[in-house]
């Protein structure tokens, strides 16, 4: 085959929104029977093209075909039809709807108006089976299944449409290696069938296993299209991020100095939650840090929940600083702030910043509820906080009364930083303080976390990117299972025993 | 210019301001305040006085919507607080002594402690909505308060007790001072304490409150106590105005009163932010409106149809996708799906 | 299988046969079709009222113009028959019009202005109270032959128990209320609606139409229970059916759905008037109880269904890890 024809075609799109370009001249080609990465950075505009494809944004200008055709939807139902099916980062299904409903609601098998149920099931089952061998009891309510199920129905309910064209937006961030595995597998089967695939991922080794072809976009602007076999990686990092890869090469490598002598600052004996993780034993001595590694859902963000009394612990006690907190350990988040822990969490939207108030009542609001409802800090000492931690992290833009919520991933990252540093903690927990910001952000963060320790600080690091622990870490707790199954120290870390303790060989 | 249009008490001024230039344009005598046996008298100052309960509930109402959540309990409150004291003082033997009408104030504004604590704990303490949570009270809060006056309405011949309602001191009603003195309480407990920011810090996010430190329970339980003590007292004046309690009608709509008042003030039914003074003069607006609709001779039950209008008006107005529905409806009218994601993105 | 999201519309069923054994053991007279029968004759404004309620909960809403709307159309019905000599096959027509455009109104707010909808019913509820008495503000009674008949009218059943025009009614909007809900699109989407509106939109699910219709579908339900209610009253007035929305909301939540939305049975719904219905009957078989200790006990089992949802869906976390 000479050349062939791309089932769908973007040309010159450009998309603004009131003061902001977020599309500038992009294009974009799909051929079938290819999957088809599109990655960039955070504010790359990936969200965007897709939402245009989809039919939830219109176009400023610019031309889309699909088929030949002229591509125009106005919303995703239209774009469905038009053979568009779209799956996203979170499962965007109906908790409370049975597996079946969730595949069919919209197109349900209907006789004379009646849904007929029977058939809808029976067909729902078939379909989950023979596409993505998946064999479940498809008449319950879908909230009882893993995310990674969940995950499956929704590509069920995108396939169940007769989708020429299959959008996977970040389908792979809240699954396991062995689940990620088994996701490829149905894309190379639906590939073989002629589906043509649009793949977005943060994850470079998925991106090389799974693409044909890589379309890389940065702040809104089309950087180019390649052949995924003829783009080195580091060719590929360096146009998402343009200039600032160096700041990744000039990370420095964390001293391999025997910190663990060092005082204990604090120490979990059996500690653990049913359900959770199971109890545990862990010891984190002053200045040093103490990553967790483990595949997602092996216990790492409990561990760091516990350590900082988010869940109550249903067995074991933490001690600090040989203080025991009471008889029970730390149990709540002010009994952990009271003690000098600190915890930036996992999800840090819903967790972590509180969108509708300003930068500086976000990074003040840790250090006053410690010192409780009466003694307030003054407006204008306030204002001097904030501006100094603004500074020091380079928050940006860098002001103090700006609703934190308009602000980018890493700088809402940078935010609940201050809002911990400023409580002087002699712990700092942090989960997953990089996932979603871009990698000049990530690096200061990093940068961060060893210059604290530096300073003496103990940190506790969890993140799901084994480079960045194996990079930060003075040791390494691996978890496999909600079980700490080893720890690994000093001039034993290496990636190989990492991952050789998290696959358990 | 913009800064004052866009100051969050300009709508509610303006519209007060509005109002009260009408009922002056209608009739001159509006403002005319005269004083008959040692006090003053006259439509504004009747607004304050009357108006009295229900800027308490609404002060109460504001703190507990900021806090992202809802108290439609408070009118049934006021009606168990009002009966409450006048059981107590019909009850009590000494007829009119001070003691008598500490002691009834006393159980009303502990019972509506009480039953605040009680919304509290089933808000914070049982993690059930609050629209959900305080609906409990509000229905069974009626029965509670008919069956402490055994159905009937109590009335008590106590000057003491009435003093609360209708008394005058310097001249003013008595009740507004207890207004001014809450709303003094409020404001501090709000602004020079903490207090204030952990309340918008919850009411923005609960979850990640409770993971800065905050004990978002505690917060939250203590505004709706703070609540149900507003409530208690507007009870209280409620009744020692008539000098009876009548637990089938007494505080009748005053959740759906107070929710208006601080909606109009410019506190977002979604929590956060809140504005005491915007509430206050959102009840102002509210009584303002029902003096005008009586004294242009309408009848009064129109009040319903005009607080109708206000209630859309003034969340039309709140809304985002309304202020910019010219533009965008335009923009977008083909791509009905981008005005609903977009607030999510 | 059991399946646990059985398990409130269990408990409501139980309970319900639980009050009506208690009660017929306490008093004689008590055990009889006729008493049951009674519950529906009395309640069957309430029935159809809380149908429409039950679609709007479980799409993650509430209706609070509930009573207000009724109050509405026996003005109205009232007014034109009585006043202005309308006939009634002309006049039901309109008013359940009239609910269904006002129930979209409210809707449609609701959806373009995303303004909640406890706020815009709560204004409706406000419009539509007010709007009697710009009708009249006093009771204006009927006497129309087609509506004292159909009030007077009683169907009789096997066995000498009776029911009226308006329990058939009730009936059949109930039964239209479990075909809508379970077996239709319209339905289904309703409770995608109370899941997830993120998701429906995104899964191309006609968010807008569903939410309008949802409130059009309550509105309508309202009107004909006030069409209902003129026939159980005969007259028309602006305080009939004052707080009948926490009446609906209540027998709603003790059928078993959840006020989050997204879960719910319109057969629970009718287990919850009933349920309303038997502690009525009781309290005024035992003569020494007052009227309020209905209002105190309907809060009380109110508290008890709103716990058991809080720790079912608890639970359910739970499992899932």
């Amino acid at each position: 085959m000479a050349e062939r024809e791309p089932i769908l075609e973007m040309k010159g799109i450009c998309k603004e929104f009131p003061g902001v370009a977020a599309l500038t001249n992009v294009n974009f080609r799909l051929f079938p029977g290819e999957v088809h990465a599109l990655m960039g950075e955070n504010g790359a505009g990936k969200s965007t093209l897709i939402k245009v494809l989809t039919g939830v944004y219109s176009i400023t200008r610019g031309t889309v075909t699909l088929e030949g055709r002229t591509h125009e939807v106005r919303s995703p139902l239209e774009a469905q039809q038009a053979g568009i099916s779209t799956v996203y980062q979170e499962v965007n299904l109906c908790p409370n709807l049975s597996v079946a409903e969730n595949i069919f609601i919209g197109r349900e098998p209907r006789r004379l108006g009646r849904i007929r149920w029977k058939e809808m099931n029976a067909r729902a089952k078939v379909l989950l089976k023979e596409r993505l061998h998946l064999d479940i009891d498809v008449t319950l309510p879908l909230e009882h299944y893993s995310v990674a199920i969940q995950q499956l129905v929704a590509i069920a309910r995108a396939l169940n449409v007769e989708a020429k064209v299959l959008i996977l937006d970040e389908p792979t961030s809240s699954l396991d290696q062995s689940e990620v595995q088994q996701l490829f597998g149905i894309m190379r089967k639906l590939k073989g069938e002629g589906l043509a695939i649009l793949f977005v991922t943060h994850f470079l080794d998925q991106v090389y296993e799974i693409s044909d072809r890589i379309t890389i976009l940065r702040n809104g602007e089309f950087v180019g299209e390649y052949p995924a076999a003829e783009l080195p990686r580091i060719e590929l990092v360096s146009r998402m991020i343009g200039k600032a890869l160096h700041l990744l090469e000039e990370m420095p490598k964390a001293p391999a100095s025997a910190k663990s002598g060092a005082e204990t600052v604090a120490e979990a004996k059996g500690l653990g939650r049913k359900g959770a993780i199971e109890p545990f034993d862990l010891r984190i001595g002053q200045g040093e840090v103490v990553g967790l590694a483990g595949l997602l859902g092996s216990g790492r963000t409990e561990v760091a929940r516990l350590f900082f009394g988010a869940d109550r612990p249903d067995s074991g006690k933490l001690t600090f600083r040989g203080k025991g907190g009471g008889t029970r350990g730390i149990q709540s988040p002010r009994q952990a702030l009271d003690n000098g822990i600190a915890f930036c969490p996992e999800n840090r939207k819903t967790e972590g910043i509180i969108d509708d108030l300003t930068v500086r009542e976000n990074i003040v609001l840790a250090l006053q509820a410690h010192r409780g409802w009466f003694r307030t800090i003054s407006r204008k000492r306030q204002e001097e906080i904030a501006d100094e931690y603004i500074r020091k992290l380079n928050i940006n833009p860098p002001n103090p009364e700006h609703l934190v919520k308009n602000l980018s991933g890493g700088n809402q990252q940078k935010v609940i930083l201050a809002r911990w540093l400023l409580t002087q903690p002699k712990l700092l927990i942090l989960d997953e303080p990089t996932r979603g910001i871009d990698i000049g952000a990530k690096a200061e963060i990093q940068k961060l976390v060893l210059q604290l320790a530096g300073e003496g600080m103990s940190v506790l690091f969890v993140s799901s990117e084994l480079e960045e622990v194996l990079r930060v870490s003075d040791r390494i707790a691996v978890l496999r299972d909600r079980r700490v199954v080893k720890e690994i120290a000093d001039q034993n870390i290496s990636q190989q025993h990492v991952m050789q303790a998290i696959a358990g060989v | 210019m913009n800064r004052i249009l866009k100051h969050h008490l300009f709508w509610p001024i303006a519209v007060l301001a509005a109002l009260l230039l009408f009922n002056f344009l209608y009739s001159s005598d509006f403002f005319r305040i005269g004083m008959r046996g040692g006090r003053l008298f006259g439509s504004l100052i009747d607004i304050l006085n009357f108006g009295a309960p229900l800027i308490l509930v609404a002060i109460g109402m504001t703190l507990v919507i900021a806090a992202k959540g809802i108290d439609l309990s408070v009118g049934s409150v006021v009606a168990i607080s009002g009966a409450m004291a006048c059981l107590t003082i019909s009850k009590g033997t000494g007829g009119d002594s001070l003691a008598l009408v500490l002691t009834a104030a006393g159980a009303a504004l502990g019972l509506s402690l009480l039953l605040g604590l009680w919304n509290g704990f089933l808000v914070a303490g049982a993690g059930i909505q609050p629209i959900i949570a305080t609906l409990i009270l509000m229905v069974a809060g009626r029965g509670i308060a008919q069956l402490i006056t055994d159905g009937q309405i109590i009335t008590v011949n106590s000057p003491k007790y009435q003093y609360i309602g209708s008394g005058a001191l310097a001249g003013l009603p008595f009740s507004i001072f207890i207004v001014l003195a809450l709303f003094l309480l409020a404001s501090l407990l709000t602004r020079k304490t903490a207090l204030g920011l952990f309340i918008e810090s919850v009411g923005v996010s609960p979850r990640a409150s409770r993971l800065a430190g905050i004990r978002s329970g505690w917060v939250i339980a203590a505004v709706y106590v703070f609540c149900g003590f507003c409530a208690g007292i507007a009870g209280l004046i409620l009744s020692s105005n008539v000098a009876s309690a009548d637990g089938n009608n007494a505080g009748q709509w005053y959740e759906l009163d107070a929710i208006l008042a601080v909606v109009i003030g410019g506190t977002s039914l979604n929590g956060g932010r809140f504005y005491l003074t915007g509430t206050v003069i959102g009840a102002l607006i509210i009584q303002t409106l029902t003096t005008t609709i009586y004294m242009t001779g309408v009848p009064p039950t129109i009040t319903l149809v005009v607080k109708a209008f206000v209630v859309l008006a003034v969340c039309l107005i709140q809304s985002e996708t309304f202020r910019q529905a010219l533009v965008q409806r335009w923009k977008t009218r083909r791509y009905p799906a981008e005005r609903e994601v977009a607030r999510h993105v | 299988m059991f399946n646990r999201k059985y398990v409130p519309i269990f408990v409501t069923v139980g309970l319900f046969a639980l009050m009506f054994a208690a009660g017929s053991f306490r008093y004689t007279g008590f055990f009889s079709l006729q008493v049951i029968l009674n519950l529906l004759i009395d309640n069957a404004y309430l029935l159809i009222a809380a149908v429409g309620m039950t679609l709007v909960i479980v799409s993650g809403g509430i209706d609070l113009s509930v009573g207000s709307v009724i109050a509405l159309t026996t003005m109205v019905s009232a007014s034109l028959v009585q006043q202005h000599g309308w006939p009634p096959a002309v006049v039901i027509p309109l008013v359940l019009a009239m609910g269904a455009v006002f129930g979209s109104g409210m809707g449609a707010i609701i959806h373009y202005f995303k303004i909640q909808p406890f706020i815009v019913t709560l204004a409706g509820m406000f419009l539509a109270r007010g709007l009697c008495y710009v009708i009249d503000i006093n009771t204006i009674t009927i006497d129309n032959a087609f509506y004292t008949k159909a009030a007077q009218t009683r169907i009789h059943l096997p066995g000498g128990n009776t029911v009226s025009v308006s329990v058939v009614i009730a009936l059949i909007v109930v039964a239209i209320g479990i075909y809508i809900a379970h077996y239709t699109r319209f339905g289904r989407n309703a409770y995608a609606l109370g899941g997830s509106e993120q998701s429906a939109l995104l899964m191309g699910l006609p968010v807008g139409k569903t939410k309008i219709s949802v409130y059009l579908l309550s509105g309508l339900c309202s009107s004909l229970a006030g069409v209902v209610f003129t026939f159980y009253m005969l007259s028309g007035y602006g305080m009939h059916a004052i707080g009948t929305e926490l009446d609906t909301i209540a027998a709603v939540v003790i059928g078993g759905t959840l006020l989050t939305g997204g879960v719910g049975y319109v057969v629970g719904t009718f287990f919850g008037v009933m349920i309303q219905g038997v502690i009525q009957t009781i309290i005024s078989f035992e003569g020494t109880l007052s009227s309020w200790w209905t209002k105190i006990a309907i809060g009380l089992l109110l508290f008890l269904f709103i716990v058991l949802q809080r720790l079912l869906s608890s639970g359910k976390a739970a499992w899932k890890g």
